[in-house]
C-alpha cells in the first residue's frame, strides 16, 4: 500500500540534523512508491532543502522566515497542519521539537502520536511501531486505530541513504507566521565544551559511585587519554542530580541518548533508566567494585574494582597504546 | 485561584530489572513482590511546582489532584494531599480501563472543565511506567490552553505563566496568559516529604470519586474503545551480552589487558 509521508525536519546553521536524514531515509523504505516530503521552517530553510533532496525526499516544503528559526510551538503546529492533506504517515525525531509538535498535531487531526519509536514498519501495509517503556525494562509494539500515523523517532533508529548528490526535487511554500499564544522570552544556551555527547564516538561516564565531584576528574582524564576530538564526558542521573556533574552530559531516559561506538561506566549501577541513553553503543565496557552490578548484564568487557586504583592504570594504558 | 495537579499512580520504576516480569497473554506488567505501587515522580513534581507557587501568593490558592486509575490510586492522591494540596478527586470507571494517552487526556480534560474555574494545570513531563510525555500537552488541546513543556521553574502572578524550559543544548523563558498547562521536569528539584502529622491529616480527608456519567463522558469515546493506539505485544528486550571479566593481578594488568581487547577489537 502507498503512503505519502511527511517528515518534520530539523536544521541548524544551515546543516540538516543527521536524524532528519534518517527519517527520510526510511519513509523512502515506507513509503512503498508515496510521495516523500519534508518540512523545513526558519532561517536559510531554502538553502537545505538541497540535503533533504539528497536524502531522497521528492518534495520541499520551506519557510525561511526568521521567526520561525525558534520552535514556537502554536507557529509550527499551524504551518504543519497546513500541508497534512493527503498525507497518511507524519514522522518527527523525538526532539525538543517531536516531544511538543506530535502530540498537539495529533490531537488537532483526532488521531495518535508514538513518542520516542525505536522502529517504524509496514507490516503488511499496515504501519506498526515499537517503543521502550517501563525505564527501558520493556518494548511495547503499538498499531493505530486512526490516521494519519504520527511518530517521533529516536536518533539513529534508522539509517540513512547513501546522499545522492545533486538530487533534485519540488520545493512548494509553508505558510507566514501565525499568532502564537507564546511568547519566547529568552535563551540561554548552555556553553558546549568540545565534542557533543551525541556525536562522540567514545562516551565516559561516571556514576555516583565516584562519591563526589572530584571522581570526575578521572573520569575527564581518561576521556581526555582516548582523545579529547574522540572522547566526551557523561554522567548518570544521580551524579548529576547531587551536583557533581552538569544535566547537561546526563545519559539515560530524562537524559541524551548516546550511541558511541564505545560507551565506558564507571561506577555507574545500570540501572534501566541509565541504559535506556546507552543500551544502543556499539560497545559497552563497565567499571564497578560489585560483581553483581546490573551493568555488566550489558557490558561486552567488564573490570571489577574500585575505580580509584583502576582509572590511573587504564589512563596510562590507554595513553601507551597511542 | 486553582490549580490542578495531574497525579498517576505506577508500579514503582526503582524495581529492579531482575524482578521486572510481564503476562505475555495479557501484556501487562506482572507487579514485583516487594514493591508496592508509587506516585509516579515527576507527577510529586509537579505537585510541588504548584504548592511553592501557592505558597509564594500567601496560601491564597487551591489546589486540586485529579488522578484517572483504580480505587488503590487514592494513595497517591492522598500523597499529594498529605503535601499540601487542598482537595482529590479520583476518577475511576471500569469504562476509563485500557485507555490510552487520548482517552486519559480527554477524562482529565472533563475533570478539568467540571471544576470550573481551574488556572493552572500541572502535569509531569512523563509518567515514569509508559514514559510517553503527551498527557499534558493533550489536556491542554481539549481544553484549548496554551501548554508549555519540560518546566525547571514555573511562576504565575498577573494572570500569565512564565516557565523556564528544558532543551536539549540549555533553556529557554516563555510566558503564556492564563489559564494554561504546564509540565515540569525532573530539573525542578525533589518534592518535599510530607510530615507524619499531614499523613495522617490526608489520611482522613475524603476522596471524591467521579465516573464517566458525572464527567458526561460516552463510555464509547474513553477506555479501549476510546483509545487511538492498540498496544499490539509488551516484552522484555533479549540482552544477547555476555560479559567477559577481564582479570589480571594488579590494576595495570587488568587495564593493559582490557586496552589489548579493545584493539584486537579495532575500537582503539
Ligand atoms: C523516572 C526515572 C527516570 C530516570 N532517568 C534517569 C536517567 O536519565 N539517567 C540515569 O542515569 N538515571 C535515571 N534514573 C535513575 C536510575 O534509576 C538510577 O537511580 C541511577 O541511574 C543510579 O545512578 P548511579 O548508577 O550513578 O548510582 P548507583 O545506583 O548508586 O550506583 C553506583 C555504583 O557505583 C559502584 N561503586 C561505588 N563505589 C565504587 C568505587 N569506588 N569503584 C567502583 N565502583 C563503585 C556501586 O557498586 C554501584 O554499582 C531515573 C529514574 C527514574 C525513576
Ligand atoms: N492516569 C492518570 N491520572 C492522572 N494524571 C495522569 C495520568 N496519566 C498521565 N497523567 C499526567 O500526565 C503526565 C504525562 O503522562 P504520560 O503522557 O502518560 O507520560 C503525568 O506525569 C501526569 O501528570
Amino acid at each position: 500500500m502507498t503512503k505519502n509521508i511527511l517528515v518534520v525536519g530539523e536544521h541548524a546553521d544551515s546543516e540538516m540534523t543527521a536524524t532528519t536524514a534518517e527519517l527520510i531515509g526510511q519513509s523512502t523504505r515506507l513509503a512503498e512508491g508515496g510521495a516523500v516530503s519534508v518540512a523545513l521552517l526558519g532561517c536559510c530553510a531554502t538553502d537545505v532543502a538541497p540535503q533533504a533532496f539528497e536524502a531522497g525526499a521528492g518534495k520541499v516544503f520551506v519557510n525561511d522566515d526568521d521567526g520561525y528559526t525558534e520552535y514556537n510551538s502554536d507557529q509550527w503546529v499551524t504551518a504543519i497542519e497546513s500541508i497534512l492533506e493527503g498525507i497518511d504517515v507524519i514522522l518527527i525525531a523525538q526532539s525538543t521539537v517531536g516531544r511538543d509538535l506530535a502530540p498537539r498535531l495529533a490531537a488537532r487531526q483526532g488521531t495518535a502520536a508514538a513518542m520516542d519509536c525505536v522502529d517504524v514498519r509496514s507490516d503488511s501495509g499496515e504501519i506498526r511501531v515499537t517503543r521502550p517503556c517501563y525505564g527501558g525494562n520493556a518494548l511495547a509494539d503499538y498499531s493505530f486505530a486512526t490516521s494519519p500515523v504520527i511518530a517521533t523517532v529516536r536518533a539513529k533508529a534508522f539509517e540513512a541513504l547513501a546522499p545522492q548528490s545533486g538530487a533534485s526535487g519540488e520545493t512548494a511554500d509553508l505558510p507566514a507566521l501565525s499568532d502564537s499564544r507564546t511568547t519566547i522570552e529568552g535563551r540561554e544556551v548552555a556553553e558546549a565544551e568540545g565534542l557533543a555527547i551525541t556525536d562522540a564516538p567514545i562516551v565516559v561516564s561516571g556514576g555516583r559511585g565516584l562519591g563526589g565531584p572530584e571522581g570526575f576528574g578521572d573520569v575527564e582524564n581518561l576521556a581526555a587519554a582516548f582523545g579529547s576530538n574522540r572522547a566526551a564526558v557523561g554522567a548518570s542521573r544521580a551524579a548529576c542530580d547531587l551536583g557533581w556533574y552538569p544535566v547537561s552530559q546526563q545519559v539515560g531516559l530524562t537524559g541524551k541518548v548516546v550511541t558511541p561506538d564505545l560507551y565506558v561506566a564507571i561506577a555507574i549501577s545500570g540501572a534501566s533508566q541509565h541504559m535506556a541513553g546507552c543500551s544502543g553503543s556499539k560497545m559497552i565496557i563497565a567499571i564497578n567494585r560489585d560483581p553483581e552490578a546490573n551493568i555488566f548484564q550489558n557490558a561486552k568487557y567488564g573490570i571489577v574494582g574500585d575505580y580509584k586504583a583502576v582509572l590511573p592504570a587504564l589512563i596510562e594504558a590507554v595513553k601507551a597504546q597511542s | 485561584m486553582h490549580f490542578v495537579v495531574c497525579a498517576k499512580q505506577i508500579p514503582d520504576p526503582e524495581t529492579p530489572p531482575s524482578a521486572f516480569k510481564i503476562d505475555e497473554a495479557t501484556n501487562t506488567v506482572v507487579p514485583a513482590q516487594g514493591f508496592q505501587p508509587v506516585l509516579s515522580q515527576y507527577d510529586g513534581i509537579a505537585a510541588e511546582a504548584a504548592l511553592q507557587i501557592k505558597e509564594a501568593q500567601g496560601d491564597d490558592a487551591k489546589i486540586t489532584v485529579l488522578s484517572v486509575g483504580a480505587e488503590s490510586a487514592q494513595a497517591a492522591i492522598k500523597q499529594v494531599l498529605a503535601m499540601g494540596a487542598d482537595e482529590g478527586v479520583l476518577l475511576q470507571d471500569d469504562a476509563f480501563e485500557d485507555g490510552d494517552s487520548h482517552t486519559t487526556a480527554k477524562v482529565l480534560a472533563a475533570a478539568i472543565s467540571n471544576l470550573g474555574d481551574v488556572d493552572a494545570v500541572f502535569c509531569g513531563r512523563q509518567a515514569a511506567d509508559w514514559d510517553v510525555g503527551q498527557v499534558g500537552l493533550l489536556v491542554a488541546e481539549a481544553l484549548g490552553w496554551p501548554v508549555a513543556i519540560l518546566a525547571k521553574d514555573v511562576e504565575i502572578s498577573d494572570g500569565s505563566m512564565k516557565t523556564t524550559r528544558v532543551l536539549a543544548d540549555g533553556f529557554e523563558t516563555v510566558s503564556q496568559g492564563l489559564p494554561a498547562v504546564v509540565t515540569v521536569s525532573n530539573e525542578f528539584g525533589e518534592p518535599r516529604y510530607p510530615k507524619l502529622q499531614q499523613i495522617m491529616q490526608a489520611a482522613k480527608k475524603t476522596v471524591t470519586t467521579m465516573t464517566h456519567e458525572d464527567l458526561g463522558l460516552d463510555p464509547s469515546e474513553v477506555g479501549s474503545s476510546g483509545a487511538r493506539l492498540k498496544l499490539e505485544k509488551l516484552y522484555i528486550p533479549q540482552s544477547d551480552s555476555q560479559v567477559e571479566i577481564i582479570e589480571g593481578e594488579t590494576p595495570e594488568e587488568q587495564a593493559t589487558n582490557l586496552v589489548a581487547k579493545l584493539v584486537a577489537d579495532k575500537v582503539l
